[in-house]
């Protein structure tokens, strides 16, 4: 699991990444900088995976393999692993000029080595 | 023309207050000149607010410019000013029409016939609709002229009611795919069908009440500052959302094909259009 996250904290750019439980919202593994609250990162962004995949679901997009959440001075970045229902949630909190792209495949490839 | 645009031009000069930068811009659109064209008719629009023609011609410079969005607006607001403004039913039609509503092209196009029943132009426009050819962009007549004192004074300063079904009209499909929603979850405009084709406005609403306070909360945990959008990418379709304001958020739905990047710049135009409407409201 530490190498799934070394990976991805490898990015430049990346400040952290967790693995996190999708039902419950409770921390599997992290590799955080300083100051990010893990625990509470973890739940937050549980609950959102779970509104977004109930109404991506609804709206018949399937669902999310990959999504990302914006922000003025960062992004948190997350995917699902496995059935997104009772999986892990692979998430990397970055800056706001990572490469989003290069970070995307780091995670799809953290999920994969992971579940 | 270069001598009508000098001689029109000192007449505006003369007497910035005149209606003849509706000639001198309409001269200025035709010579290809859009910057100087676009200068006249904002300079006319900041002196006559309320008059239709000035906006008329400001959406068919802006049309000549591709910018679609704006000259929507701009001849949404020629026809709440005068609501028999054939240039402007034009101009919405066209523009509907190339967004793919033509049932709201040919209503635009028949509301503009019901006005000008001899103008050969607007039946011209309806058959090549209805063959899927698209009508011209709306042209001022051969021989611009002023706008007659009585079309200026008739228009009435009430607005017309909004219409929700248009709060996204005029954006790259705008039928399609675009929801907005309050804090709660209620429906405020656009709707959302699955690949069955049911509608699911309303679940998909209801689920995502609440996101926008999430995402602001998530955000701020991690000390991201204020939270502008959120990109998803599902196994048939691509999902983002915004938020035009902090309590309404908006859906845009597309097909997997539609890069998550083009998806942002599409729903970058949508959140302007909604912001704008709820301004409205």
């Amino acid at each position: 699991m530490s190498t799934a996250l070394d990976l991805i904290t490898r990015v430049r750019g990346v400040r952290g990444a967790m693995l996190v439980s999708a039902d419950d919202g409770i921390v599997v593994a992290e590799q955080l900088m300083e100051g990010i609250k893990g625990g509470a990162v973890a739940a937050l962004a549980a609950s959102l995976a779970g509104r977004l995949r109930r109404a991506m679901e609804a709206a018949g997009t399937g669902t999310s393999v990959f999504w990302h959440l914006q922000a003025e001075q960062g992004a948190l970045l997350v995917v699902p692993g496995g059935n997104a229902a009772g999986g892990i949630l692979v998430v990397a909190v970055a800056e706001p000029d990572v490469n989003i792209g290069l970070v995307r495949l780091e995670l799809l490839r953290a999920a994969e080595s992971v579940v | 023309m270069a001598d009508d645009i000098r001689a029109l031009s000192a007449q505006l000069a003369q007497d910035p207050q005149s209606l003849v930068f509706l000639r001198l811009g309409e001269a200025l659109r035709r010579k290809g000149q859009l910057e100087a064209a676009l200068r006249v008719a904002m300079n006319g629009l900041e002196r006559h607010p309320h008059l239709a023609d000035a906006h008329d011609l400001y959406a068919r410079i802006l049309t000549d410019k591709h910018d679609y969005e704006r000259a929507f607006d701009e001849w949404d607001m020629a026809v709440r000013i005068a609501p028999n403004h054939t240039g402007a039913l034009k101009g919405l039609a066209f523009l509907y029409f190339k967004v793919g509503d033509l049932a709201q092209a040919e209503a635009h196009l028949e509301s503009a016939r019901k006005v000008e029943p001899d103008d050969p132009s607007i039946d011209q426009a309806i058959a090549m609709m209805r063959k899927g050819v698209s009508p011209p962009a709306p042209e001022q007549g051969a021989a611009p002229s002023p706008p007659s004192a009585a079309a200026a004074s008739a228009a009435p300063t009430v607005a017309a009611p909004l219409d929700e079904a248009r709060v996204f009209a005029g954006l790259e499909g705008a039928n399609e795919g675009l929801l907005l929603i309050d804090g709660a979850g209620r429906v405020l405009g656009g709707a959302l069908r699955n690949r069955s084709g049911s509608d699911v406005t309303d679940a998909v609403a209801a689920y995502l009440a609440g996101v926008s306070q999430e995402a602001a909360r998530t955000a701020k945990l991690l000390g991201l500052g204020a939270w502008n959008g959120l990109s998803a990418e599902g196994q048939h379709g691509n999902v983002h959302l915004a938020h035009p304001t902090p309590e309404a958020l908006l859906l845009v739905v597309r097909e997997r094909g539609m890069p998550l990047g083009r998806l942002a710049i599409l729903a970058q135009r949508a959140t302007t259009m909604a912001r704008r409407w709820l301004e409205k409201t």
